[in-house]
Order: structure tokens, then C-alpha cells, then sequence
């Protein structure tokens, strides 16, 4: 016998602290994503270069990274870098830290994977028109590339936003921490957990149907 | 003739990892002269063509485009190679259409067109616009400017390539086989774009497995064989009187379409 009353209004009077919170999930999950976006096509180009020391730098990053679980990467750069002397990040700024590098490590080689999958046909039509090698890159295999891979960018995308979660470990005030925070104040354990649940579901939902519109909006391609 | 000479190639070699391909080829290409390469595949026709616009490198001998080397310069008797800024820029004045067409593929049968125009020769949006519609146009395909290569089938796709490469204003035109990868009743819509082009002084060079037309409208011929020119002169002398074996049994093999194929 299920001995749990339900009681929702834990829920309605908490409704602003949790909306903040995940609006506070969303902004870092973006800022981390932009930044981790960025990190990986510098990585992937780096990775593909002639120069043998750059390319093995960035696949020693890539292989670490994704070797080691996120949480004790944000544990490090939180707990370990002020040991080191670096005291400049507050807890925020070391989650989007901590996030960026990570996703950059994958988004790298999702990238990599994109321009090595591009037809040397492409590079060869850009190059006989007389396009210069920046113009060709910017132009052609940009372009091709973000189309190709757009499914992993997606999946990815989604995966990382719901890795915010553990932002709660540093005591970053999003949805999860919220969650955490109602549980330990009123005892309302089912409420707060499923509602956060819901939350996140909802919104990775949202996200995947927004890139799904991107997706058939650009997969103009073959 | 006193038209001058837009494309020279004097003793140009070639090898790919110890294999020569190409064994010293000497070509001239007058200004509107539609010249041809044939020749049976892996005799070096299309390597030689890469080598025009440096999609390939060539080793040795020189290729001079308005007579200006191609790829290198000379510094004191060193070949020294071109910055990529300068290689690009010798590119543009060379159009070139492929075999499997190369459009790309995330822009629209006019995107194709105007990429070149903006970014290359620095034309305004609306001037490139104006002159891809007219290109496209010429190629029979001004319905279909909006739509992206996979909407248009490979006749229509390699008439937009073509549209694409004469946009530009090149010296010189270059086809690799641009009618092998179709299916066969789609040829005679390229072939025929190719006709008027050729028709409207457009100087061109072109590898080309199809003998009639390569017949047809060529001013001079070029058969190739293992690297080296086996056989040149105007299209009459080397179809129809082919004095070298080698060229009549490569002939005979185009269904005795030539008087001197052995039958």
C-alpha cells in the first residue's frame, strides 16, 4: 500500500525559483554550447592539420576529455584550480568552463568526422572558380559540413543540455539544485523530483523538435 | 592565323608515386580555338587538363596562360611556386566543368553562378544576379535558378556547371568529360550548349570521349597515348586519313563511326 499524499502546491509556490532555475540551466547550457561549438571546429581544423605537434595536442585533449567523467572535470577546475592559483572564475564561470571543454572535445570530432566526409569534389569546383583557400572553407566546405553533420550536432546538443544537472554539485542554482533545495525544506520528495523531470523532458523535447525543423530546413542536400 | 597564343604547355611531365603520366607534352591553344584531347583512359587527357588550373602540379616543363607561367615563377633558373592568393587568381581567368559537375550542393542553380562572381571578382549582389539569370538563360535553364542540384536532373545539373565556369569571363574553358557521367539522352543538351559557346569564340580545350562532336567543332585534335602526343593535326587529317596504328585501332573502337577504322 502506496502511502504518499500528493501535495502540488509545494510545486505553485516554488513555480518562480524553479522557472529561474531553468532558465539559468538554459542560458548556461547555451553559453557552454556556443563556446564548445567554437572549441570543437578549432580542434577538428587543428586536428586535421599537416603540423604533426598540433594535431597530437588536440587528440590528446579530445581522448582525455572524453574519458573522464564531466563531473570530475568541473570538481577539478572548481575545487583544484584555486590550489593551482586560479582564483578569477566564481562557480558559473567555472561551469561554463568546465562545459565548454567538454563539449568542445565532442563537438570536435563530430566536426572532424564532417570535413573529412566532404567530397573533394566540392573543394575542387570552389578552387576552379578561383576562390582562395579562407573563401573555399567559408563558402563551401562550411556550409556542406554543418549540413552533414547536423543529426550528431543535434544529438549532441541535447545530450550536453541536460549534463547542466550537474551544475548542483558546485551549488550552481539551476533546475536540479532547485529541485534538491525544495526536496530538503518541505520533504515534498516526489513533487520536486518529478517536476524537475518533467522540466527537463519538456524542454530537451522542445530542443530536439526545434532542430528537427533546422534539420529538414537544411538538409537540402544529395 | 595571327590570333595569338592564350595557352601554351612546353615539355610538361607528370607522375603520380614513380609513375610518369604525363611524358612531355607541348600543346598550343590559340585564342577561340576549340582544341581536343582523346585518347584511351589513362593516357594522361585529364591529368594534363588538371594540370591547366593546378588542381594538379605539374613536375616538370612549363604551361603559360597569356604568357605568364602557370603555378611558378622562375627565380634564377629555380621554379619557384606561386603564393595560393596568386594561384587563385590564375584559377579565375581558367573555367573548368567536370565529369560528375561538382555544383555545390547547398546553393540553389543561381547561388552556383553569383558565389564566383561575388567573392572572386567582387560584383555586387545584384550584378552577379543579373548576370547569372542571363547565364542560365543562355544554358536553357532560367526556370529553374532556384532550385538546389538534387532538384534538377545531370543534364541540367552539368548546363548549370557550365553556366557556372563562362559566368566568370574565363581566357580559357576547360571540359573533363563532361558528358560521361549522363545518361544518354541528356547528352545532346550539353553537347549543344558546348556548340554555341564554341560558336561565340569562346576558346576552349576539351577531353572528350564523344568523337562526332569532338570531330565537329574541334579546330585542331591531340590524341594522347601513354603520356605523350602520338598523333595532332585538324580534325579531318586525324579522323579521316589516321596514319598511326595506335589512333586507328583506338578509333575502330567507336562502332566504325570512321572511314579508316579496320574493318
Amino acid at each position: 500500500m502506496i502511502d504518499y499524499h500528493f501535495d502540488w502546491t509545494v510545486i505553485t509556490r516554488n513555480a518562480g525559483f524553479l522557472a529561474d532555475a531553468l532558465l539559468l540551466g538554459l542560458g548556461l547550457a547555451v553559453a557552454s554550447l556556443a563556446i564548445g561549438c567554437l572549441i570543437g571546429l578549432l580542434a577538428a581544423y587543428a586536428r586535421l592539420s599537416r603540423w604533426r605537434l598540433l594535431s597530437g595536442a588536440v587528440w590528446i585533449y579530445v581522448e582525455l576529455i572524453r574519458c573522464i567523467p564531466l563531473l570530475l572535470l568541473i570538481f577539478f577546475l572548481y575545487f583544484g584550480l584555486p590550489e593551482l592559483g586560479v582564483r578569477f572564475l566564481d562557480k558559473f564561470e567555472t561551469f561554463v568552463a568546465a562545459l565548454s571543454i567538454y563539449a568542445g572535445a565532442y563537438m570536435c570530432e563530430v566536426f572532424r568526422a564532417g570535413l573529412e566526409s566532404i567530397p573533394r569534389q566540392y573543394v575542387e569546383a570552389s578552387k576552379a572558380i578561383g576562390l582562395r583557400p579562407w573563401q573555399r572553407q567559408r563558402y563551401v566546405v562550411l556550409p556542406v559540413m554543418f549540413r552533414i553533420t547536423l543529426p550528431s550536432i543535434s544529438n549532441n546538443l541535447i545530450s550536453l543540455f541536460k549534463d547542466t544537472s550537474l551544475a548542483a554539485a558546485i551549488a550552481v542554482p539551476e533546475l536540479t539544485f532547485a529541485a534538491r533545495q525544495i526536496n530538503a525544506n518541505t520533504f515534498r520528495v516526489m513533487e520536486a523530483w518529478l517536476t524537475a523531470s518533467a522540466l527537463y523532458l519538456l524542454t530537451a523535447y522542445a530542443i530536439a523538435i526545434a532542430l528537427r525543423q533546422v534539420e529538414r530546413r537544411y538538409a537540402a542536400i544529395r | 592565323m595571327t590570333d595569338p597564343i592564350l595557352l601554351q604547355a612546353r615539355g610538361v611531365t607528370k607522375s603520380f608515386g614513380g609513375v610518369n603520366v604525363l611524358k612531355g607534352i607541348d600543346l598550343d591553344v590559340l585564342q577561340g580555338q576549340v582544341v581536343s584531347l582523346i585518347g584511351a583512359s589513362g593516357s594522361g587527357k585529364t591529368t594534363f587538363l588538371r594540370c591547366v588550373n593546378l588542381l594538379e602540379e605539374h613536375d616538370g616543363g612549363e604551361i603559360l596562360l597569356d604568357g605568364e607561367p602557370i603555378g611558378y615563377r622562375d627565380q634564377g633558373g629555380r621554379r619557384v611556386r606561386l603564393s595560393e592568393a596568386r594561384v587563385s587568381a590564375q584559377r579565375a581567368r581558367i573555367g573548368m566543368v567536370f565529369q560528375q559537375f561538382n555544383l555545390f550542393p547547398h546553393l540553389t542553380a543561381s547561388g552556383n553562378v553569383t558565389l564566383g562572381l561575388t567573392k572572386v571578382l567582387g560584383k555586387s549582389k545584384a550584378e552577379a544576379q543579373e548576370i547569372a539569370e542571363h547565364w542560365l538563360d543562355r544554358v536553357g535553364l532560367s526556370a529553374h535558378s532556384a532550385r538546389h542540384p538534387y532538384e534538377l536532373s545531370g543534364g541540367q545539373q552539368q548546363r548549370v556547371a557550365i553556366a557556372r565556369a563562362v559566368a566568370m569571363q574565363p581566357r580559357l574553358l576547360l571540359f573533363d568529360e563532361v558528358t560521361s557521367a549522363l545518361d544518354p539522352e541528356l547528352v545532346a543538351e550539353v553537347l549543344t550548349v558546348m556548340r554555341s559557346l564554341a560558336e561565340s569564340g569562346m576558346t576552349m580545350l576539351l577531353v572528350s570521349h564523344e568523337m562526332l562532336f569532338v570531330r565537329e567543332v574541334s579546330d585542331h585534335v591531340l590524341f594522347l597515348e601513354q603520356g605523350r602526343v602520338a598523333v595532332e593535326g585538324p580534325p579531318s587529317q586525324v579522323f579521316d586519313q589516321p596514319e598511326n596504328e595506335r589512333l586507328r585501332s583506338f578509333l575502330g573502337r567507336f562502332h566504325g563511326l570512321f572511314g579508316a577504322s579496320s574493318a
